[in-house]
């Protein structure tokens, strides 16, 4: 099974989608179980694949089969330290969205739940592929999941937000994909054949000029996706507008593509460039946590603080990637799969919310505490580890963050732990506003406290924020072998004429980082 | 196999089994449960405690490793217990106070709907309490430290209907969190510097890591300083401790006095080989504390909530800790953090009895004479009172004691702290009397239809069980002038850093201070009795005269007020012109303006899809002329 166990992550999706379209008859019962058991048991088959990881292997149940060999494209898909977890995330955060749907999505159930699934597989097939026109065919179907999710299934002002999304998205990814042909051309001139692959590619070296174009150019579509300041603007609307599913899985895996991008490309094969753009991504991401914190305060719709605290924990995210060290830079991929699992819960908790209110408006809140204690609860466990409160997942990766980059960029690192104050500032406000006090308008009287199915929805994520928080070492003991090969990739590639944008000790410091076993 | 890792065990248990259980427990199980858990903490502590005895005063530090907990590259931190003088005191007040905190609580919350929920907040409390005092290194004591002030953030807006509850809640964490973005700092540059967060570690490394004196050592410690202020409620992070009364009154005893707000002084005294390295830190330590101490003194003079005047005494008694660590008393700041732990425990949960008994009234001047109906509650309130004033041989003034001894001639001795100290003494017995005075002598002044009645048992037993070691506490750190043997600070010897040499006063310098003090605390006493027993209405003649002055009191320097204007307006306005301004004006109108010019092109190009096949032959001719043409004129050039 170990060598087939990634088609299994991908079939099992397409096939579960495709069998519903071809089941007789209209069922949407039929249909939201056909869904639900194909992610459960692809959940099954990745938790398969984390039991039998091995992290001294590097890339492992990998699979390599030619598709259009004049070009040297190849089915080539493959799972390191750094894309497992990832890989879980996804695995995880699907089987509850689409269980989250059961009652909140009323039409066109058949395509909704096919349009989850096909969704489910393009994000493990980004996560898993390895040739780079693999990785950009899933990294644009996608999008087109995502499309329908928000523009059929959406708010109000799902038009402007879909388009708003994928004009972002599309900006960014054609970009990269002129590299990705640059770069395959580049094969080309060195061997006499073209080749998409990672790993032919990752030997490949290229002069400092080239290497900021193709930095550039991967690193925007990145940055979108992250998304960076200043170019968050579409995840608010997009967020809002989305049905509940849409944004569990936009902000709990689609931004994580980002981190992803950042982590098997734009670090290990433009270091230079890297190194060249470092100053102007810290200011970035500091602007994101500070600007997304003091923004998210003042939101009066609570998803859209939400997406708006999105912005500031992904600033964090990008922090630890610019600090590069190995504390560093296991905080960040730490918190990328924690932020999924918080911000993911969050969004279901105030989807549910909506389905017995239809508001969001926190004005129209207040006092729910009363009527919904349990609803309550698993708010303010979310607003905990959203907030990185010790135990808590949240916790473990920001701290991270913070030590790395304290190391290398001190004064980056004391603005970053000023936003975790915000953070409880508008966490805590937002709490205080929607569960406590008195309650003020009647409709708020007889909420109904949360199902046995939305609880069941809940305890999985409850679950993973104490197990990362209390025993983080499960988790950081499987990537960090992967972090520190990435790091010699690119210690290795670095050339000396990088324009010096730090200490060149630092260097030297990260080699020995790294070269601890 | 030690007991140790048990000790913060039962009070998890206890959460977990009353925060899954819910309301599936019989309500007359839930207090004992609870109560019960905390009792065989407190009972391991002990055995433990005997433990430690038992081994030679060298080898009093004994870490057991539960499991690693962080591991990246060189960062490495283990989930591991510390067991040392220092920390076995902590673990015994800790449970031991709150023990019979648990149990006075099954009286007093009697009539609480939410009754689980309470002991559930009150056993995480005591979970994370315990945490923060035995983790053996800073990342855990972080921990714990964050998690009781969630704990603390939970029992302060437990009445969550009430708005003032909820937001006091808020301001707590809040506050604190300011103060713990320097101790995450403070974290962060040790880390690198030392390369461990393990206390042993820190120890071990820190002679040969920091220059005395120097730039680094001294950041690092203010950092962490900057932590306990915010969890001690030192200026200026002390504002949300007065609001913090909105809580439960046995919360405000257990949290908010007796053991959370006492993290501070713990941290600073377990960094307190950090602190030896760094004059200037210690300098401001002691400044703050003696500030605080003073600053809080006058503010509980003008207070008429009964709760409010405990929580600013308790504001300058932390003073007085932290003034004992920064002149270098490490020892006399930790015994009075336990007396302390004892008599204001006693005094908050004498005021709970009082407002018990009065039906929820907090405000004094709708008190007096309630010694008539309440006789034990005013007989163990009045012991509490003489601890806290300084009135020999109570533990309070053995303390109290120690520190001004420390202040005048310990290493790092200051005169200018030593007189603030002992200024702060006499406010103390003068605000202490005059609240004792208000609510139990003179004529009673209840609202109509008030029917004071006696506590039952279950709450009057723990009154006495702290009245009496708030008498005795202080003898086991009997000090060596009145014949004592100072047992106490030579059982903490080990745990604290190697000071310079004390300024050794001669007995009879310590004989003269000792009496000033006492003096100075009775003429408190009397003072507060000649104004508010024998002479009322002087007491009201110079409150007039003096308005201005006890508005400024009353609002504690309107500190509130100030840090509002400065900085919570502002913040909240320049948000929304950021979120108007930058994201929908400008970032959005960027992105639209491309949008709009993209479609405008778009349209414009569109005029030339005619589908007419003759016009894009047109246009495709006009193309390879164009390009013949180009390539015509570079051949030619």
């Amino acid at each position: 099974m170990d060598t087939q166990i990634i088609q299994w992550l991908l079939a099992i999706p397409v096939g579960g989608a495709a069998l519903i379209a071809l089941w007789p008859g209209r069922s949407a019962r039929v249909a939201r179980w056909i869904a639900l058991a194909a992610s459960l048991i692809t959940f099954a088959v990745s938790i398969y694949l984390w039991r039998h990881f091995d992290p001294a292997l590097g890339m492992q149940f990998e699979t390599e089969v030619d598709w259009i060999p004049s070009l040297g494209i190849a089915y080539h898909v493959g799972i390191d330290g750094i894309s497992l977890l990832l890989v879980l995330l996804t695995t995880l955060l699907c089987p509850l969205a689409i269980a989250s749907s059961f009652t909140s999505i009323t039409q066109k159930e058949r395509g909704y739940y096919a349009v989850m699934l096909v969704l489910e597989a393009a994000m493990i097939g980004v996560f898993v592929a390895l040739d780079l026109v693999l990785f950009y065919l899933f990294w644009e179907v996608m999008l087109v999941p995502m499309y329908f999710l928000i523009g059929i299934w959406g708010g109000k002002r799902r038009r402007y937000a879909t388009f708003k999304f994928v004009l972002f998205t599309m900006l960014g990814s054609l970009l990269m994909l002129v590299a990705i042909v640059y770069l395959a051309a580049g094969a080309y001139r060195a061997t006499g054949f073209w080749n998409f692959d990672w790993v032919a590619l990752s030997g490949l070296t290229f002069a400092y000029d080239v290497q900021i174009y193709l930095f550039l150019a991967f690193a925007l579509a990145f940055a979108i996706k992250l998304p960076l300041f200043p170019f968050h603007t579409w995840l608010p609307d997009a967020h809002v507008e989305a049905p509940t599913a849409g944004s569990v899985l936009l902000a709990g895996v689609l931004l994580k593509m980002g981190v992803y991008g950042f982590f098997r490309f734009a670090l290990p094969w433009f270091p230079d460039a890297f190194a060249t753009f470092v100053p102007y991504l810290i200011v970035l991401s500091i602007i994101g946590i500070i600007y997304g914190a003091l923004v998210a305060m003042v939101q009066k719709d609570v998803k859209s603080l939400v997406a708006f605290s999105s912005v500031a924990h992904m600033g964090f995210v990008m922090l630890g990637l610019c600090a590069l060290n190995i504390q560093s830079l296991a905080g960040s991929l730490l918190q990328s799969v924690n932020h999924g699992v918080i911000t993911g819960m969050l969004f279901l908790i105030v989807g549910m919310l909506y389905e017995r209110r239809h508001t969001r408006q926190i004005s129209e809140l207040g006092g729910l505490f009363k009527s919904m204690p349990l609803w309550t609860t698993a708010l303010v466990l979310a607003t905990l580890a959203a907030i990185g409160l010790p135990g808590t997942s949240g916790f473990v990766g920001e701290f991270l963050i913070l030590v790395g980059t304290f190391k290398v960029y001190p004064v980056a690192a004391v603005f970053a732990t000023f936003g975790i104050v915000l953070a409880a500032v508008y966490m805590l406000w937002m709490l205080q506003r929607v569960a406590l006090g008195k309650i003020t308008r009647p409709e708020n009287e007889n909420v109904t406290d949360l199902s046995r199915r939305e609880r069941w929805i809940l305890v999985p994520l409850v679950v993973a924020i104490f197990w990362v928080g209390v025993y983080p070492n499960a988790f950081l003991d499987k990537m960090t072998p992967a972090i520190q090969n990435m790091m010699h990739e690119m210690y290795a590639r670095q050339t000396t004429s990088v324009p010096a944008v730090d200490s060149p000790q630092l260097v030297v410091e990260e080699e020995r980082d790294a070269e601890q076993p | 196999m030690s007991l140790a890792p048990l000790i913060p065990l039962f009070p998890l248990a206890g959460f977990l089994l009353l925060g899954l259980g819910r309301r599936r427990w019989p309500r007359s199980l839930v207090g004992p449960l609870a109560s019960g858990m905390v009792l065989a903490s407190f009972v391991c502590s002990v055995v433990v405690f005997f433990d430690l005895l038992s081994l030679p005063d060298g080898a009093r530090s004994v870490k057991h490793v539960l499991f690693s907990w962080i591991t990246v590259g060189r960062f490495d931190v283990e989930a591991a217990i510390l067991i040392d003088p220092l920390s076995i005191v902590m673990a015994l007040a800790v449970t031991g106070v709150g023990f019979l905190i648990h149990v006075y609580s099954i009286g007093y919350m009697r009539d609480e709907p939410d009754y689980v929920r309470y002991f559930t907040y009150l056993n995480l409390f005591m979970f994370m309490m315990l945490t923060l005092v035995l983790g053996a290194n800073y990342l855990l004591l972080y921990v714990g430290w964050e998690g009781v002030g969630l704990c603390s953030y939970l029992l302060i807006g437990f009445w969550y209907t009430k708005d003032s509850a909820t937001n006091a809640g808020k301001k707590a964490f809040i506050v604190n969190r300011i103060g713990d973005f320097g101790f995450a700092l403070a974290l962060m540059m040790l880390f690198w510097q030392v390369g461990t967060l393990d206390f042993g570690g820190v120890s071990a490394a820190a002679a040969d890591t920091f220059v005395v004196g120097g730039t680094l050592i001294t950041a690092i410690c203010l950092l962490l300083f900057l932590g306990a202020t915010g969890k001690s409620a030192q200026i200026p992070l002390h504002v949300w401790l007065p609001d913090a009364m909105e809580g439960p009154t046995p919360v405000s005893a257990l949290i908010h006095a007796a053991t959370m707000v006492t993290a501070g002084v713990y941290m600073v005294a377990r960094s307190s080989v950090l602190f030896v390295m760094s004059p200037q830190a210690l300098a401001v330590v002691a400044g703050i504390g003696a500030a605080t101490a003073i600053f809080a003194a006058t503010v509980a003079l003008a207070q008429s909530d009964i709760k409010k005047v405990l929580a600013y005494s308790t504001i300058s008694q932390l003073g007085y800790m932290f003034m004992a660590c920064g002149v270098g008393a490490f020892a006399a700041g930790i015994f009075h953090l336990m007396t302390h732990a004892f008599f204001k425990a006693l005094l908050f949960l004498g005021a709970g009895s009082v407002i018990h008994a009065m039906a929820g009234e907090q405000d004094m001047c709708r008190m007096g004479g309630l010694s008539r109906v309440l006789p034990q509650t005013r007989r163990v309130m009045l012991i509490a009172c003489f601890a806290i004033a300084g009135i020999i041989p109570l533990s309070g003034f053995v303390s109290k004691d120690a520190i001004l001894w420390g202040a005048f001639a310990g290493p790092f001795h200051s005169t200018v702290i030593w007189l603030i100290g002992v200024l702060a003494a006499a406010l103390t017995a003068f605000y202490m009397f005059r609240l004792y005075f208000l609510t139990f002598e003179g004529e009673s002044r209840w609202p109509k239809g008030t029917h004071p009645h006696e506590s039952p048992p279950v709450m009057t037993a723990p009154l006495w069980i702290l009245a009496i070691l708030s008498i005795v506490g202080g003898f086991i750190g009997w000090p060596h002038v009145l014949g004592g043997a100072d047992w106490f600070a030579h059982f903490l010897e080990p745990v604290w850093a190697e000071m310079p040499a004390a300024a050794h006063g001669s007995a009879a310098t310590e004989w003269l201070l000792m009496a000033l003090t006492l003096g100075l605390a009775v003429g408190g006493i009397l003072g507060a009795r000649y104004f508010y027993v024998t002479q009322t209405e002087k007491a009201t003649a110079l409150a007039t005269r003096l308005l201005g002055l006890r508005n400024l009191l009353a609002h504690a320097y309107y500190v509130d007020t100030i840090y509002d204007r400065l900085f919570v307006q502002p913040v909240v306005a320049g948000s929304r012109l950021l979120w108007q301004y930058v994201d929908v004006y400008l970032i959005d109108g960027f992105a639209n303006g491309l949008a709009w010019v993209t479609r405008g092109t778009g349209r414009l190009l569109g005029h030339f899809q005619t589908g007419t096949l003759r016009n894009y032959i047109l246009v495709f001719a006009v193309g390879v002329v164009l390009i013949l043409g180009y390539y015509a004129l570079a051949w030619s050039l």
